[in-house]
């Protein structure tokens, strides 16, 4: 089976390991993750001003292209990518004006109507692979493992993109049992890392990223999974002086509980600490 | 169309084998004959380039023109030196537009990608709006190659600008205010000397130079008078036209 | 704290401009405070989300352009889905920067950010920062 792969930007630069071992894992499960021939930087932010649509431009160019490709599907693994993404295709969907707006002013694109769907990479798990057919190609499950899941804000905010209802998560809690942890349901999990205020006011970065990283050790994690860039450097790459848990992108721990190698897991590019936390837990079974 | 020969004074003012046509040259209107480029055309109008136009080849990038025409919104580009003249161009020519230049020193860089980003943040305003692509005189996809980039790509972006002859349209049009063809040249720049394999066979004859190989021909051709050198010219053996891969010449010595 | 509120101070136009941009749902406000309790960056701002949008009805523009509040907002929409009016908050913060960022005032400079500082932080930072704070 191939999908429609949409990496997004720090995917290809900063952030390979969330690449790496998102395309291995896909391919271990027999799925090609076909990357986007032509694509741009999507924006990374939804531009929330009604009349702005320049800011649209970037994520419609995107969706446009992977409907000429052919593609129905579209499918990210950026938190952050995703929501652009998908409000910028519920506008191309409901708002007619500004579509026809769009379409015009794009005159090298075909025309677009919100054609493509958007999925993140964890609701693809559930519906396309499903739980069970996780389970069984799992080869180290991953035993005793605390693991707390990290959603932030643009996995599931706002209501109308979100991969899953506010007042039910449980597509991280059902990876994560599939895998073999243990899911460690914290009070921070859906609390924001601050994203973009790490440039203009890093101080409160910091500040807010130790205190999501306090809660989810207050409540016995291991280690904290979160699926977008900019949440694992807030969260896990900015050096601050006191130990705290060790961050991971999610679907390293999928690579390494498929049996993947150290390659496909791409520890180089985690923070200290969570190399030493891997080497040390996982020394059998990384090769 | 009239014997030149047996033409009069009036009739030679025009050309006899093509029409005039109009232009608007800054708002004045001028009637040019059909046949010219822009530049030329602005010549004949009577404007002389005193600075900077240029190569009149296509290369430059100095005479980068925008031009519109009666009754469609449309900006189009072209080169003056290479576009030909169409009727009711309303022309006006861009001189250099500023376009910030980061300062900094090609050896110590790394082929990082963060090295460009480095010197250029606004790189990450791009808008994909493609306004840059839409008005290069080269047909270069300018949007592309700031995408590619964007993704620490540098081959990919070194191939799509390499056509790039540093017009500066592109920069005038940025609505993130972006110099696009100074960050593309610092990328191929990095790509050039960092990321390209060295030609190894290179490093080997200027190796050979420098420890005095062609040291002697050169002295006895220099000492030849020109006949002879004429005659060894005429005579020397030439690669035939089809040349077979194994093909070599008889004289081997300074291969 | 004291607001004096005359048509002096009332400035119609950015009311209007706020609508324009945000949508004119923040009519509806009716002060509950949830939105203040939902944000996590409350701390740090001048005046809460909840001050601010009552200050916006208000049109008082240079109180509301000049608090932090909207600048150290991060759009994580955890007021919107709260808001037991539906209200969509992040919008109205869109439009109060952009009433500043459309007048080409930035709030942070590209050329002024350390090189060290651009080499460090990965692009998504980088793009998503400059989408939100510079015009």
């Amino acid at each position: 089976m191939d999908i429609c792969y949409y990496p997004g930007c720090t995917l290809k630069t900063k952030a390979k390991n969330l690449n790496l071992s998102t395309i291995s894992s896909l391919a271990n499960l027999d799925i090609e993750a076909k990357e986007l021939s032509r694509w741009n930087c999507c924006g990374v932010v939804p531009s929330l001003a009604s009349d702005d649509l320049l800011r649209l431009i970037a994520p419609v160019r995107n969706l446009a292209r992977a409907k000429e490709e052919g593609y129905s599907q579209i499918l990210t693994v950026c938190s952050m990518c995703y929501q652009t993404l998908a409000m910028a295709n519920q506008i191309m969907q409901e708002d007619m004006e500004k579509r026809d707006i769009i379409n015009n002013f794009m005159e090298e694109e075909g025309d677009y109507s919100g054609e493509v769907k958007v999925v993140h990479l964890l609701g693809f798990l559930r519906d396309e692979v499903g739980w069970d057919r996780l389970k069984i190609a799992v080869k180290i499950p991953l035993v005793g493992l605390k693991v707390a899941p990290y959603y932030g804000c643009t996995l599931i905010r706002p209501r109308q993109v979100g991969i899953e209802p506010l007042e039910s998560l449980t597509l991280f809690r059902d990876f994560i049992t599939a895998i073999g942890g243990i899911p460690v349901d914290f009070p921070s999990s859906t609390e924001c890392c601050s994203s973009y205020q790490v440039v203009s006011n890093p101080e409160i970065s910091d500040e807010v990223s130790s205190g999501i990283l306090k809660s989810a050790e207050e409540w016995g994690a291991d280690i904290l999974i979160s699926s977008c860039p900019l949440c694992e450097y807030n969260l896990g790459l900015r050096k601050r002086e006191k130990k705290e848990l060790p961050t991971l992108y999610f679907t390293q721990i999928l690579a390494l509980s498929l049996g993947l190698d150290e390659g496909s897991i791409n520890l180089e590019l985690n923070s200290d600490s969570a190399i030493n936390f891997f080497k040390e837990k996982f020394k059998d079974v990384l090769c | 169309m009239s014997n030149p020969n047996t033409q009069n004074k009036d009739e030679k003012t025009a050309s006899t084998s093509s029409n005039l046509i109009p232009v608007f040259i800054m708002g004045k209107r001028y009637d040019v004959p059909e046949s010219l480029t822009i530049m030329k055309a602005m010549e004949y109008a009577g404007y002389k380039y005193i600075r900077g136009c240029g190569c009149r080849g296509g290369i430059c990038g100095a005479c980068a023109t925008v031009y519109r025409k009666p009754g469609d919104y449309h900006i189009r580009v072209g080169l003056a030196c290479q576009t030909v003249v169409e009727p009711d161009m309303y022309l006006t020519q861009i001189p250099f537009f500023p376009a910030n230049r980061a300062a900094y020193d090609i050896k110590p860089i790394d082929k990082d990608p963060e090295e460009v980003f480095k010197k250029y943040p606004e790189l990450f305003r791009c808008l994909a709006c493609n306004a840059c692509s839409k008005v290069c005189p080269m047909d270069i996809q300018v949007m592309d190659y700031i995408s590619a980039i964007k993704q620490g790509e540098f081959e990919k972006a070194t191939e799509l600008s390499f056509d790039c002859i540093q017009c500066g349209l592109c920069a005038s049009r940025c609505m993130a205010e972006m110099a696009q063809y100074h960050i593309a040249q610092m990328v191929r720049r990095i790509t050039g000397s960092k990321i390209k394999p060295r030609a190894k066979h290179l490093n080997d004859v200027v190796s050979k130079i420098e420890k005095g190989k062609y040291d002697n021909i050169f002295k006895e051709l220099k000492a030849l008078d020109v006949n002879t050198l004429k005659k060894l010219y005429t005579e020397r053996e030439m690669e035939p036209a089809a040349t077979p891969e194994d093909w070599s010449p008889q004289k081997k010595d300074y291969l | 704290m004291t607001i004096e509120i005359t048509d002096k101070t009332y400035n119609g136009e950015f009311v209007k401009k706020i609508e324009e941009i945000g949508g004119k749902d923040f009519h509806k406000c009716m002060q509950c405070g949830t939105c203040t309790g939902s944000c996590p960056m409350t701390y740090r701002m001048d005046i809460s989300p909840r001050k601010i949008i009552h200050l916006s009805k208000f049109g008082l523009k240079e109180k509301v352009s000049g608090y932090n509040t909207a600048w150290i907002c991060a759009s994580c929409h955890s007021c919107e889905v709260r808001c037991p009016r539906s209200i969509d908050i992040p919008k109205i913060m869109e439009a109060i920067r952009q009433v500043t960022l459309r007048q080409n005032i930035n709030y942070i400079e590209p050329s002024e950010i350390s090189e060290d500082i651009l080499h460090d932080l990965p692009q998504i930072a980088l793009v998503g920062c400059f989408r939100k704070h510079t015009s």
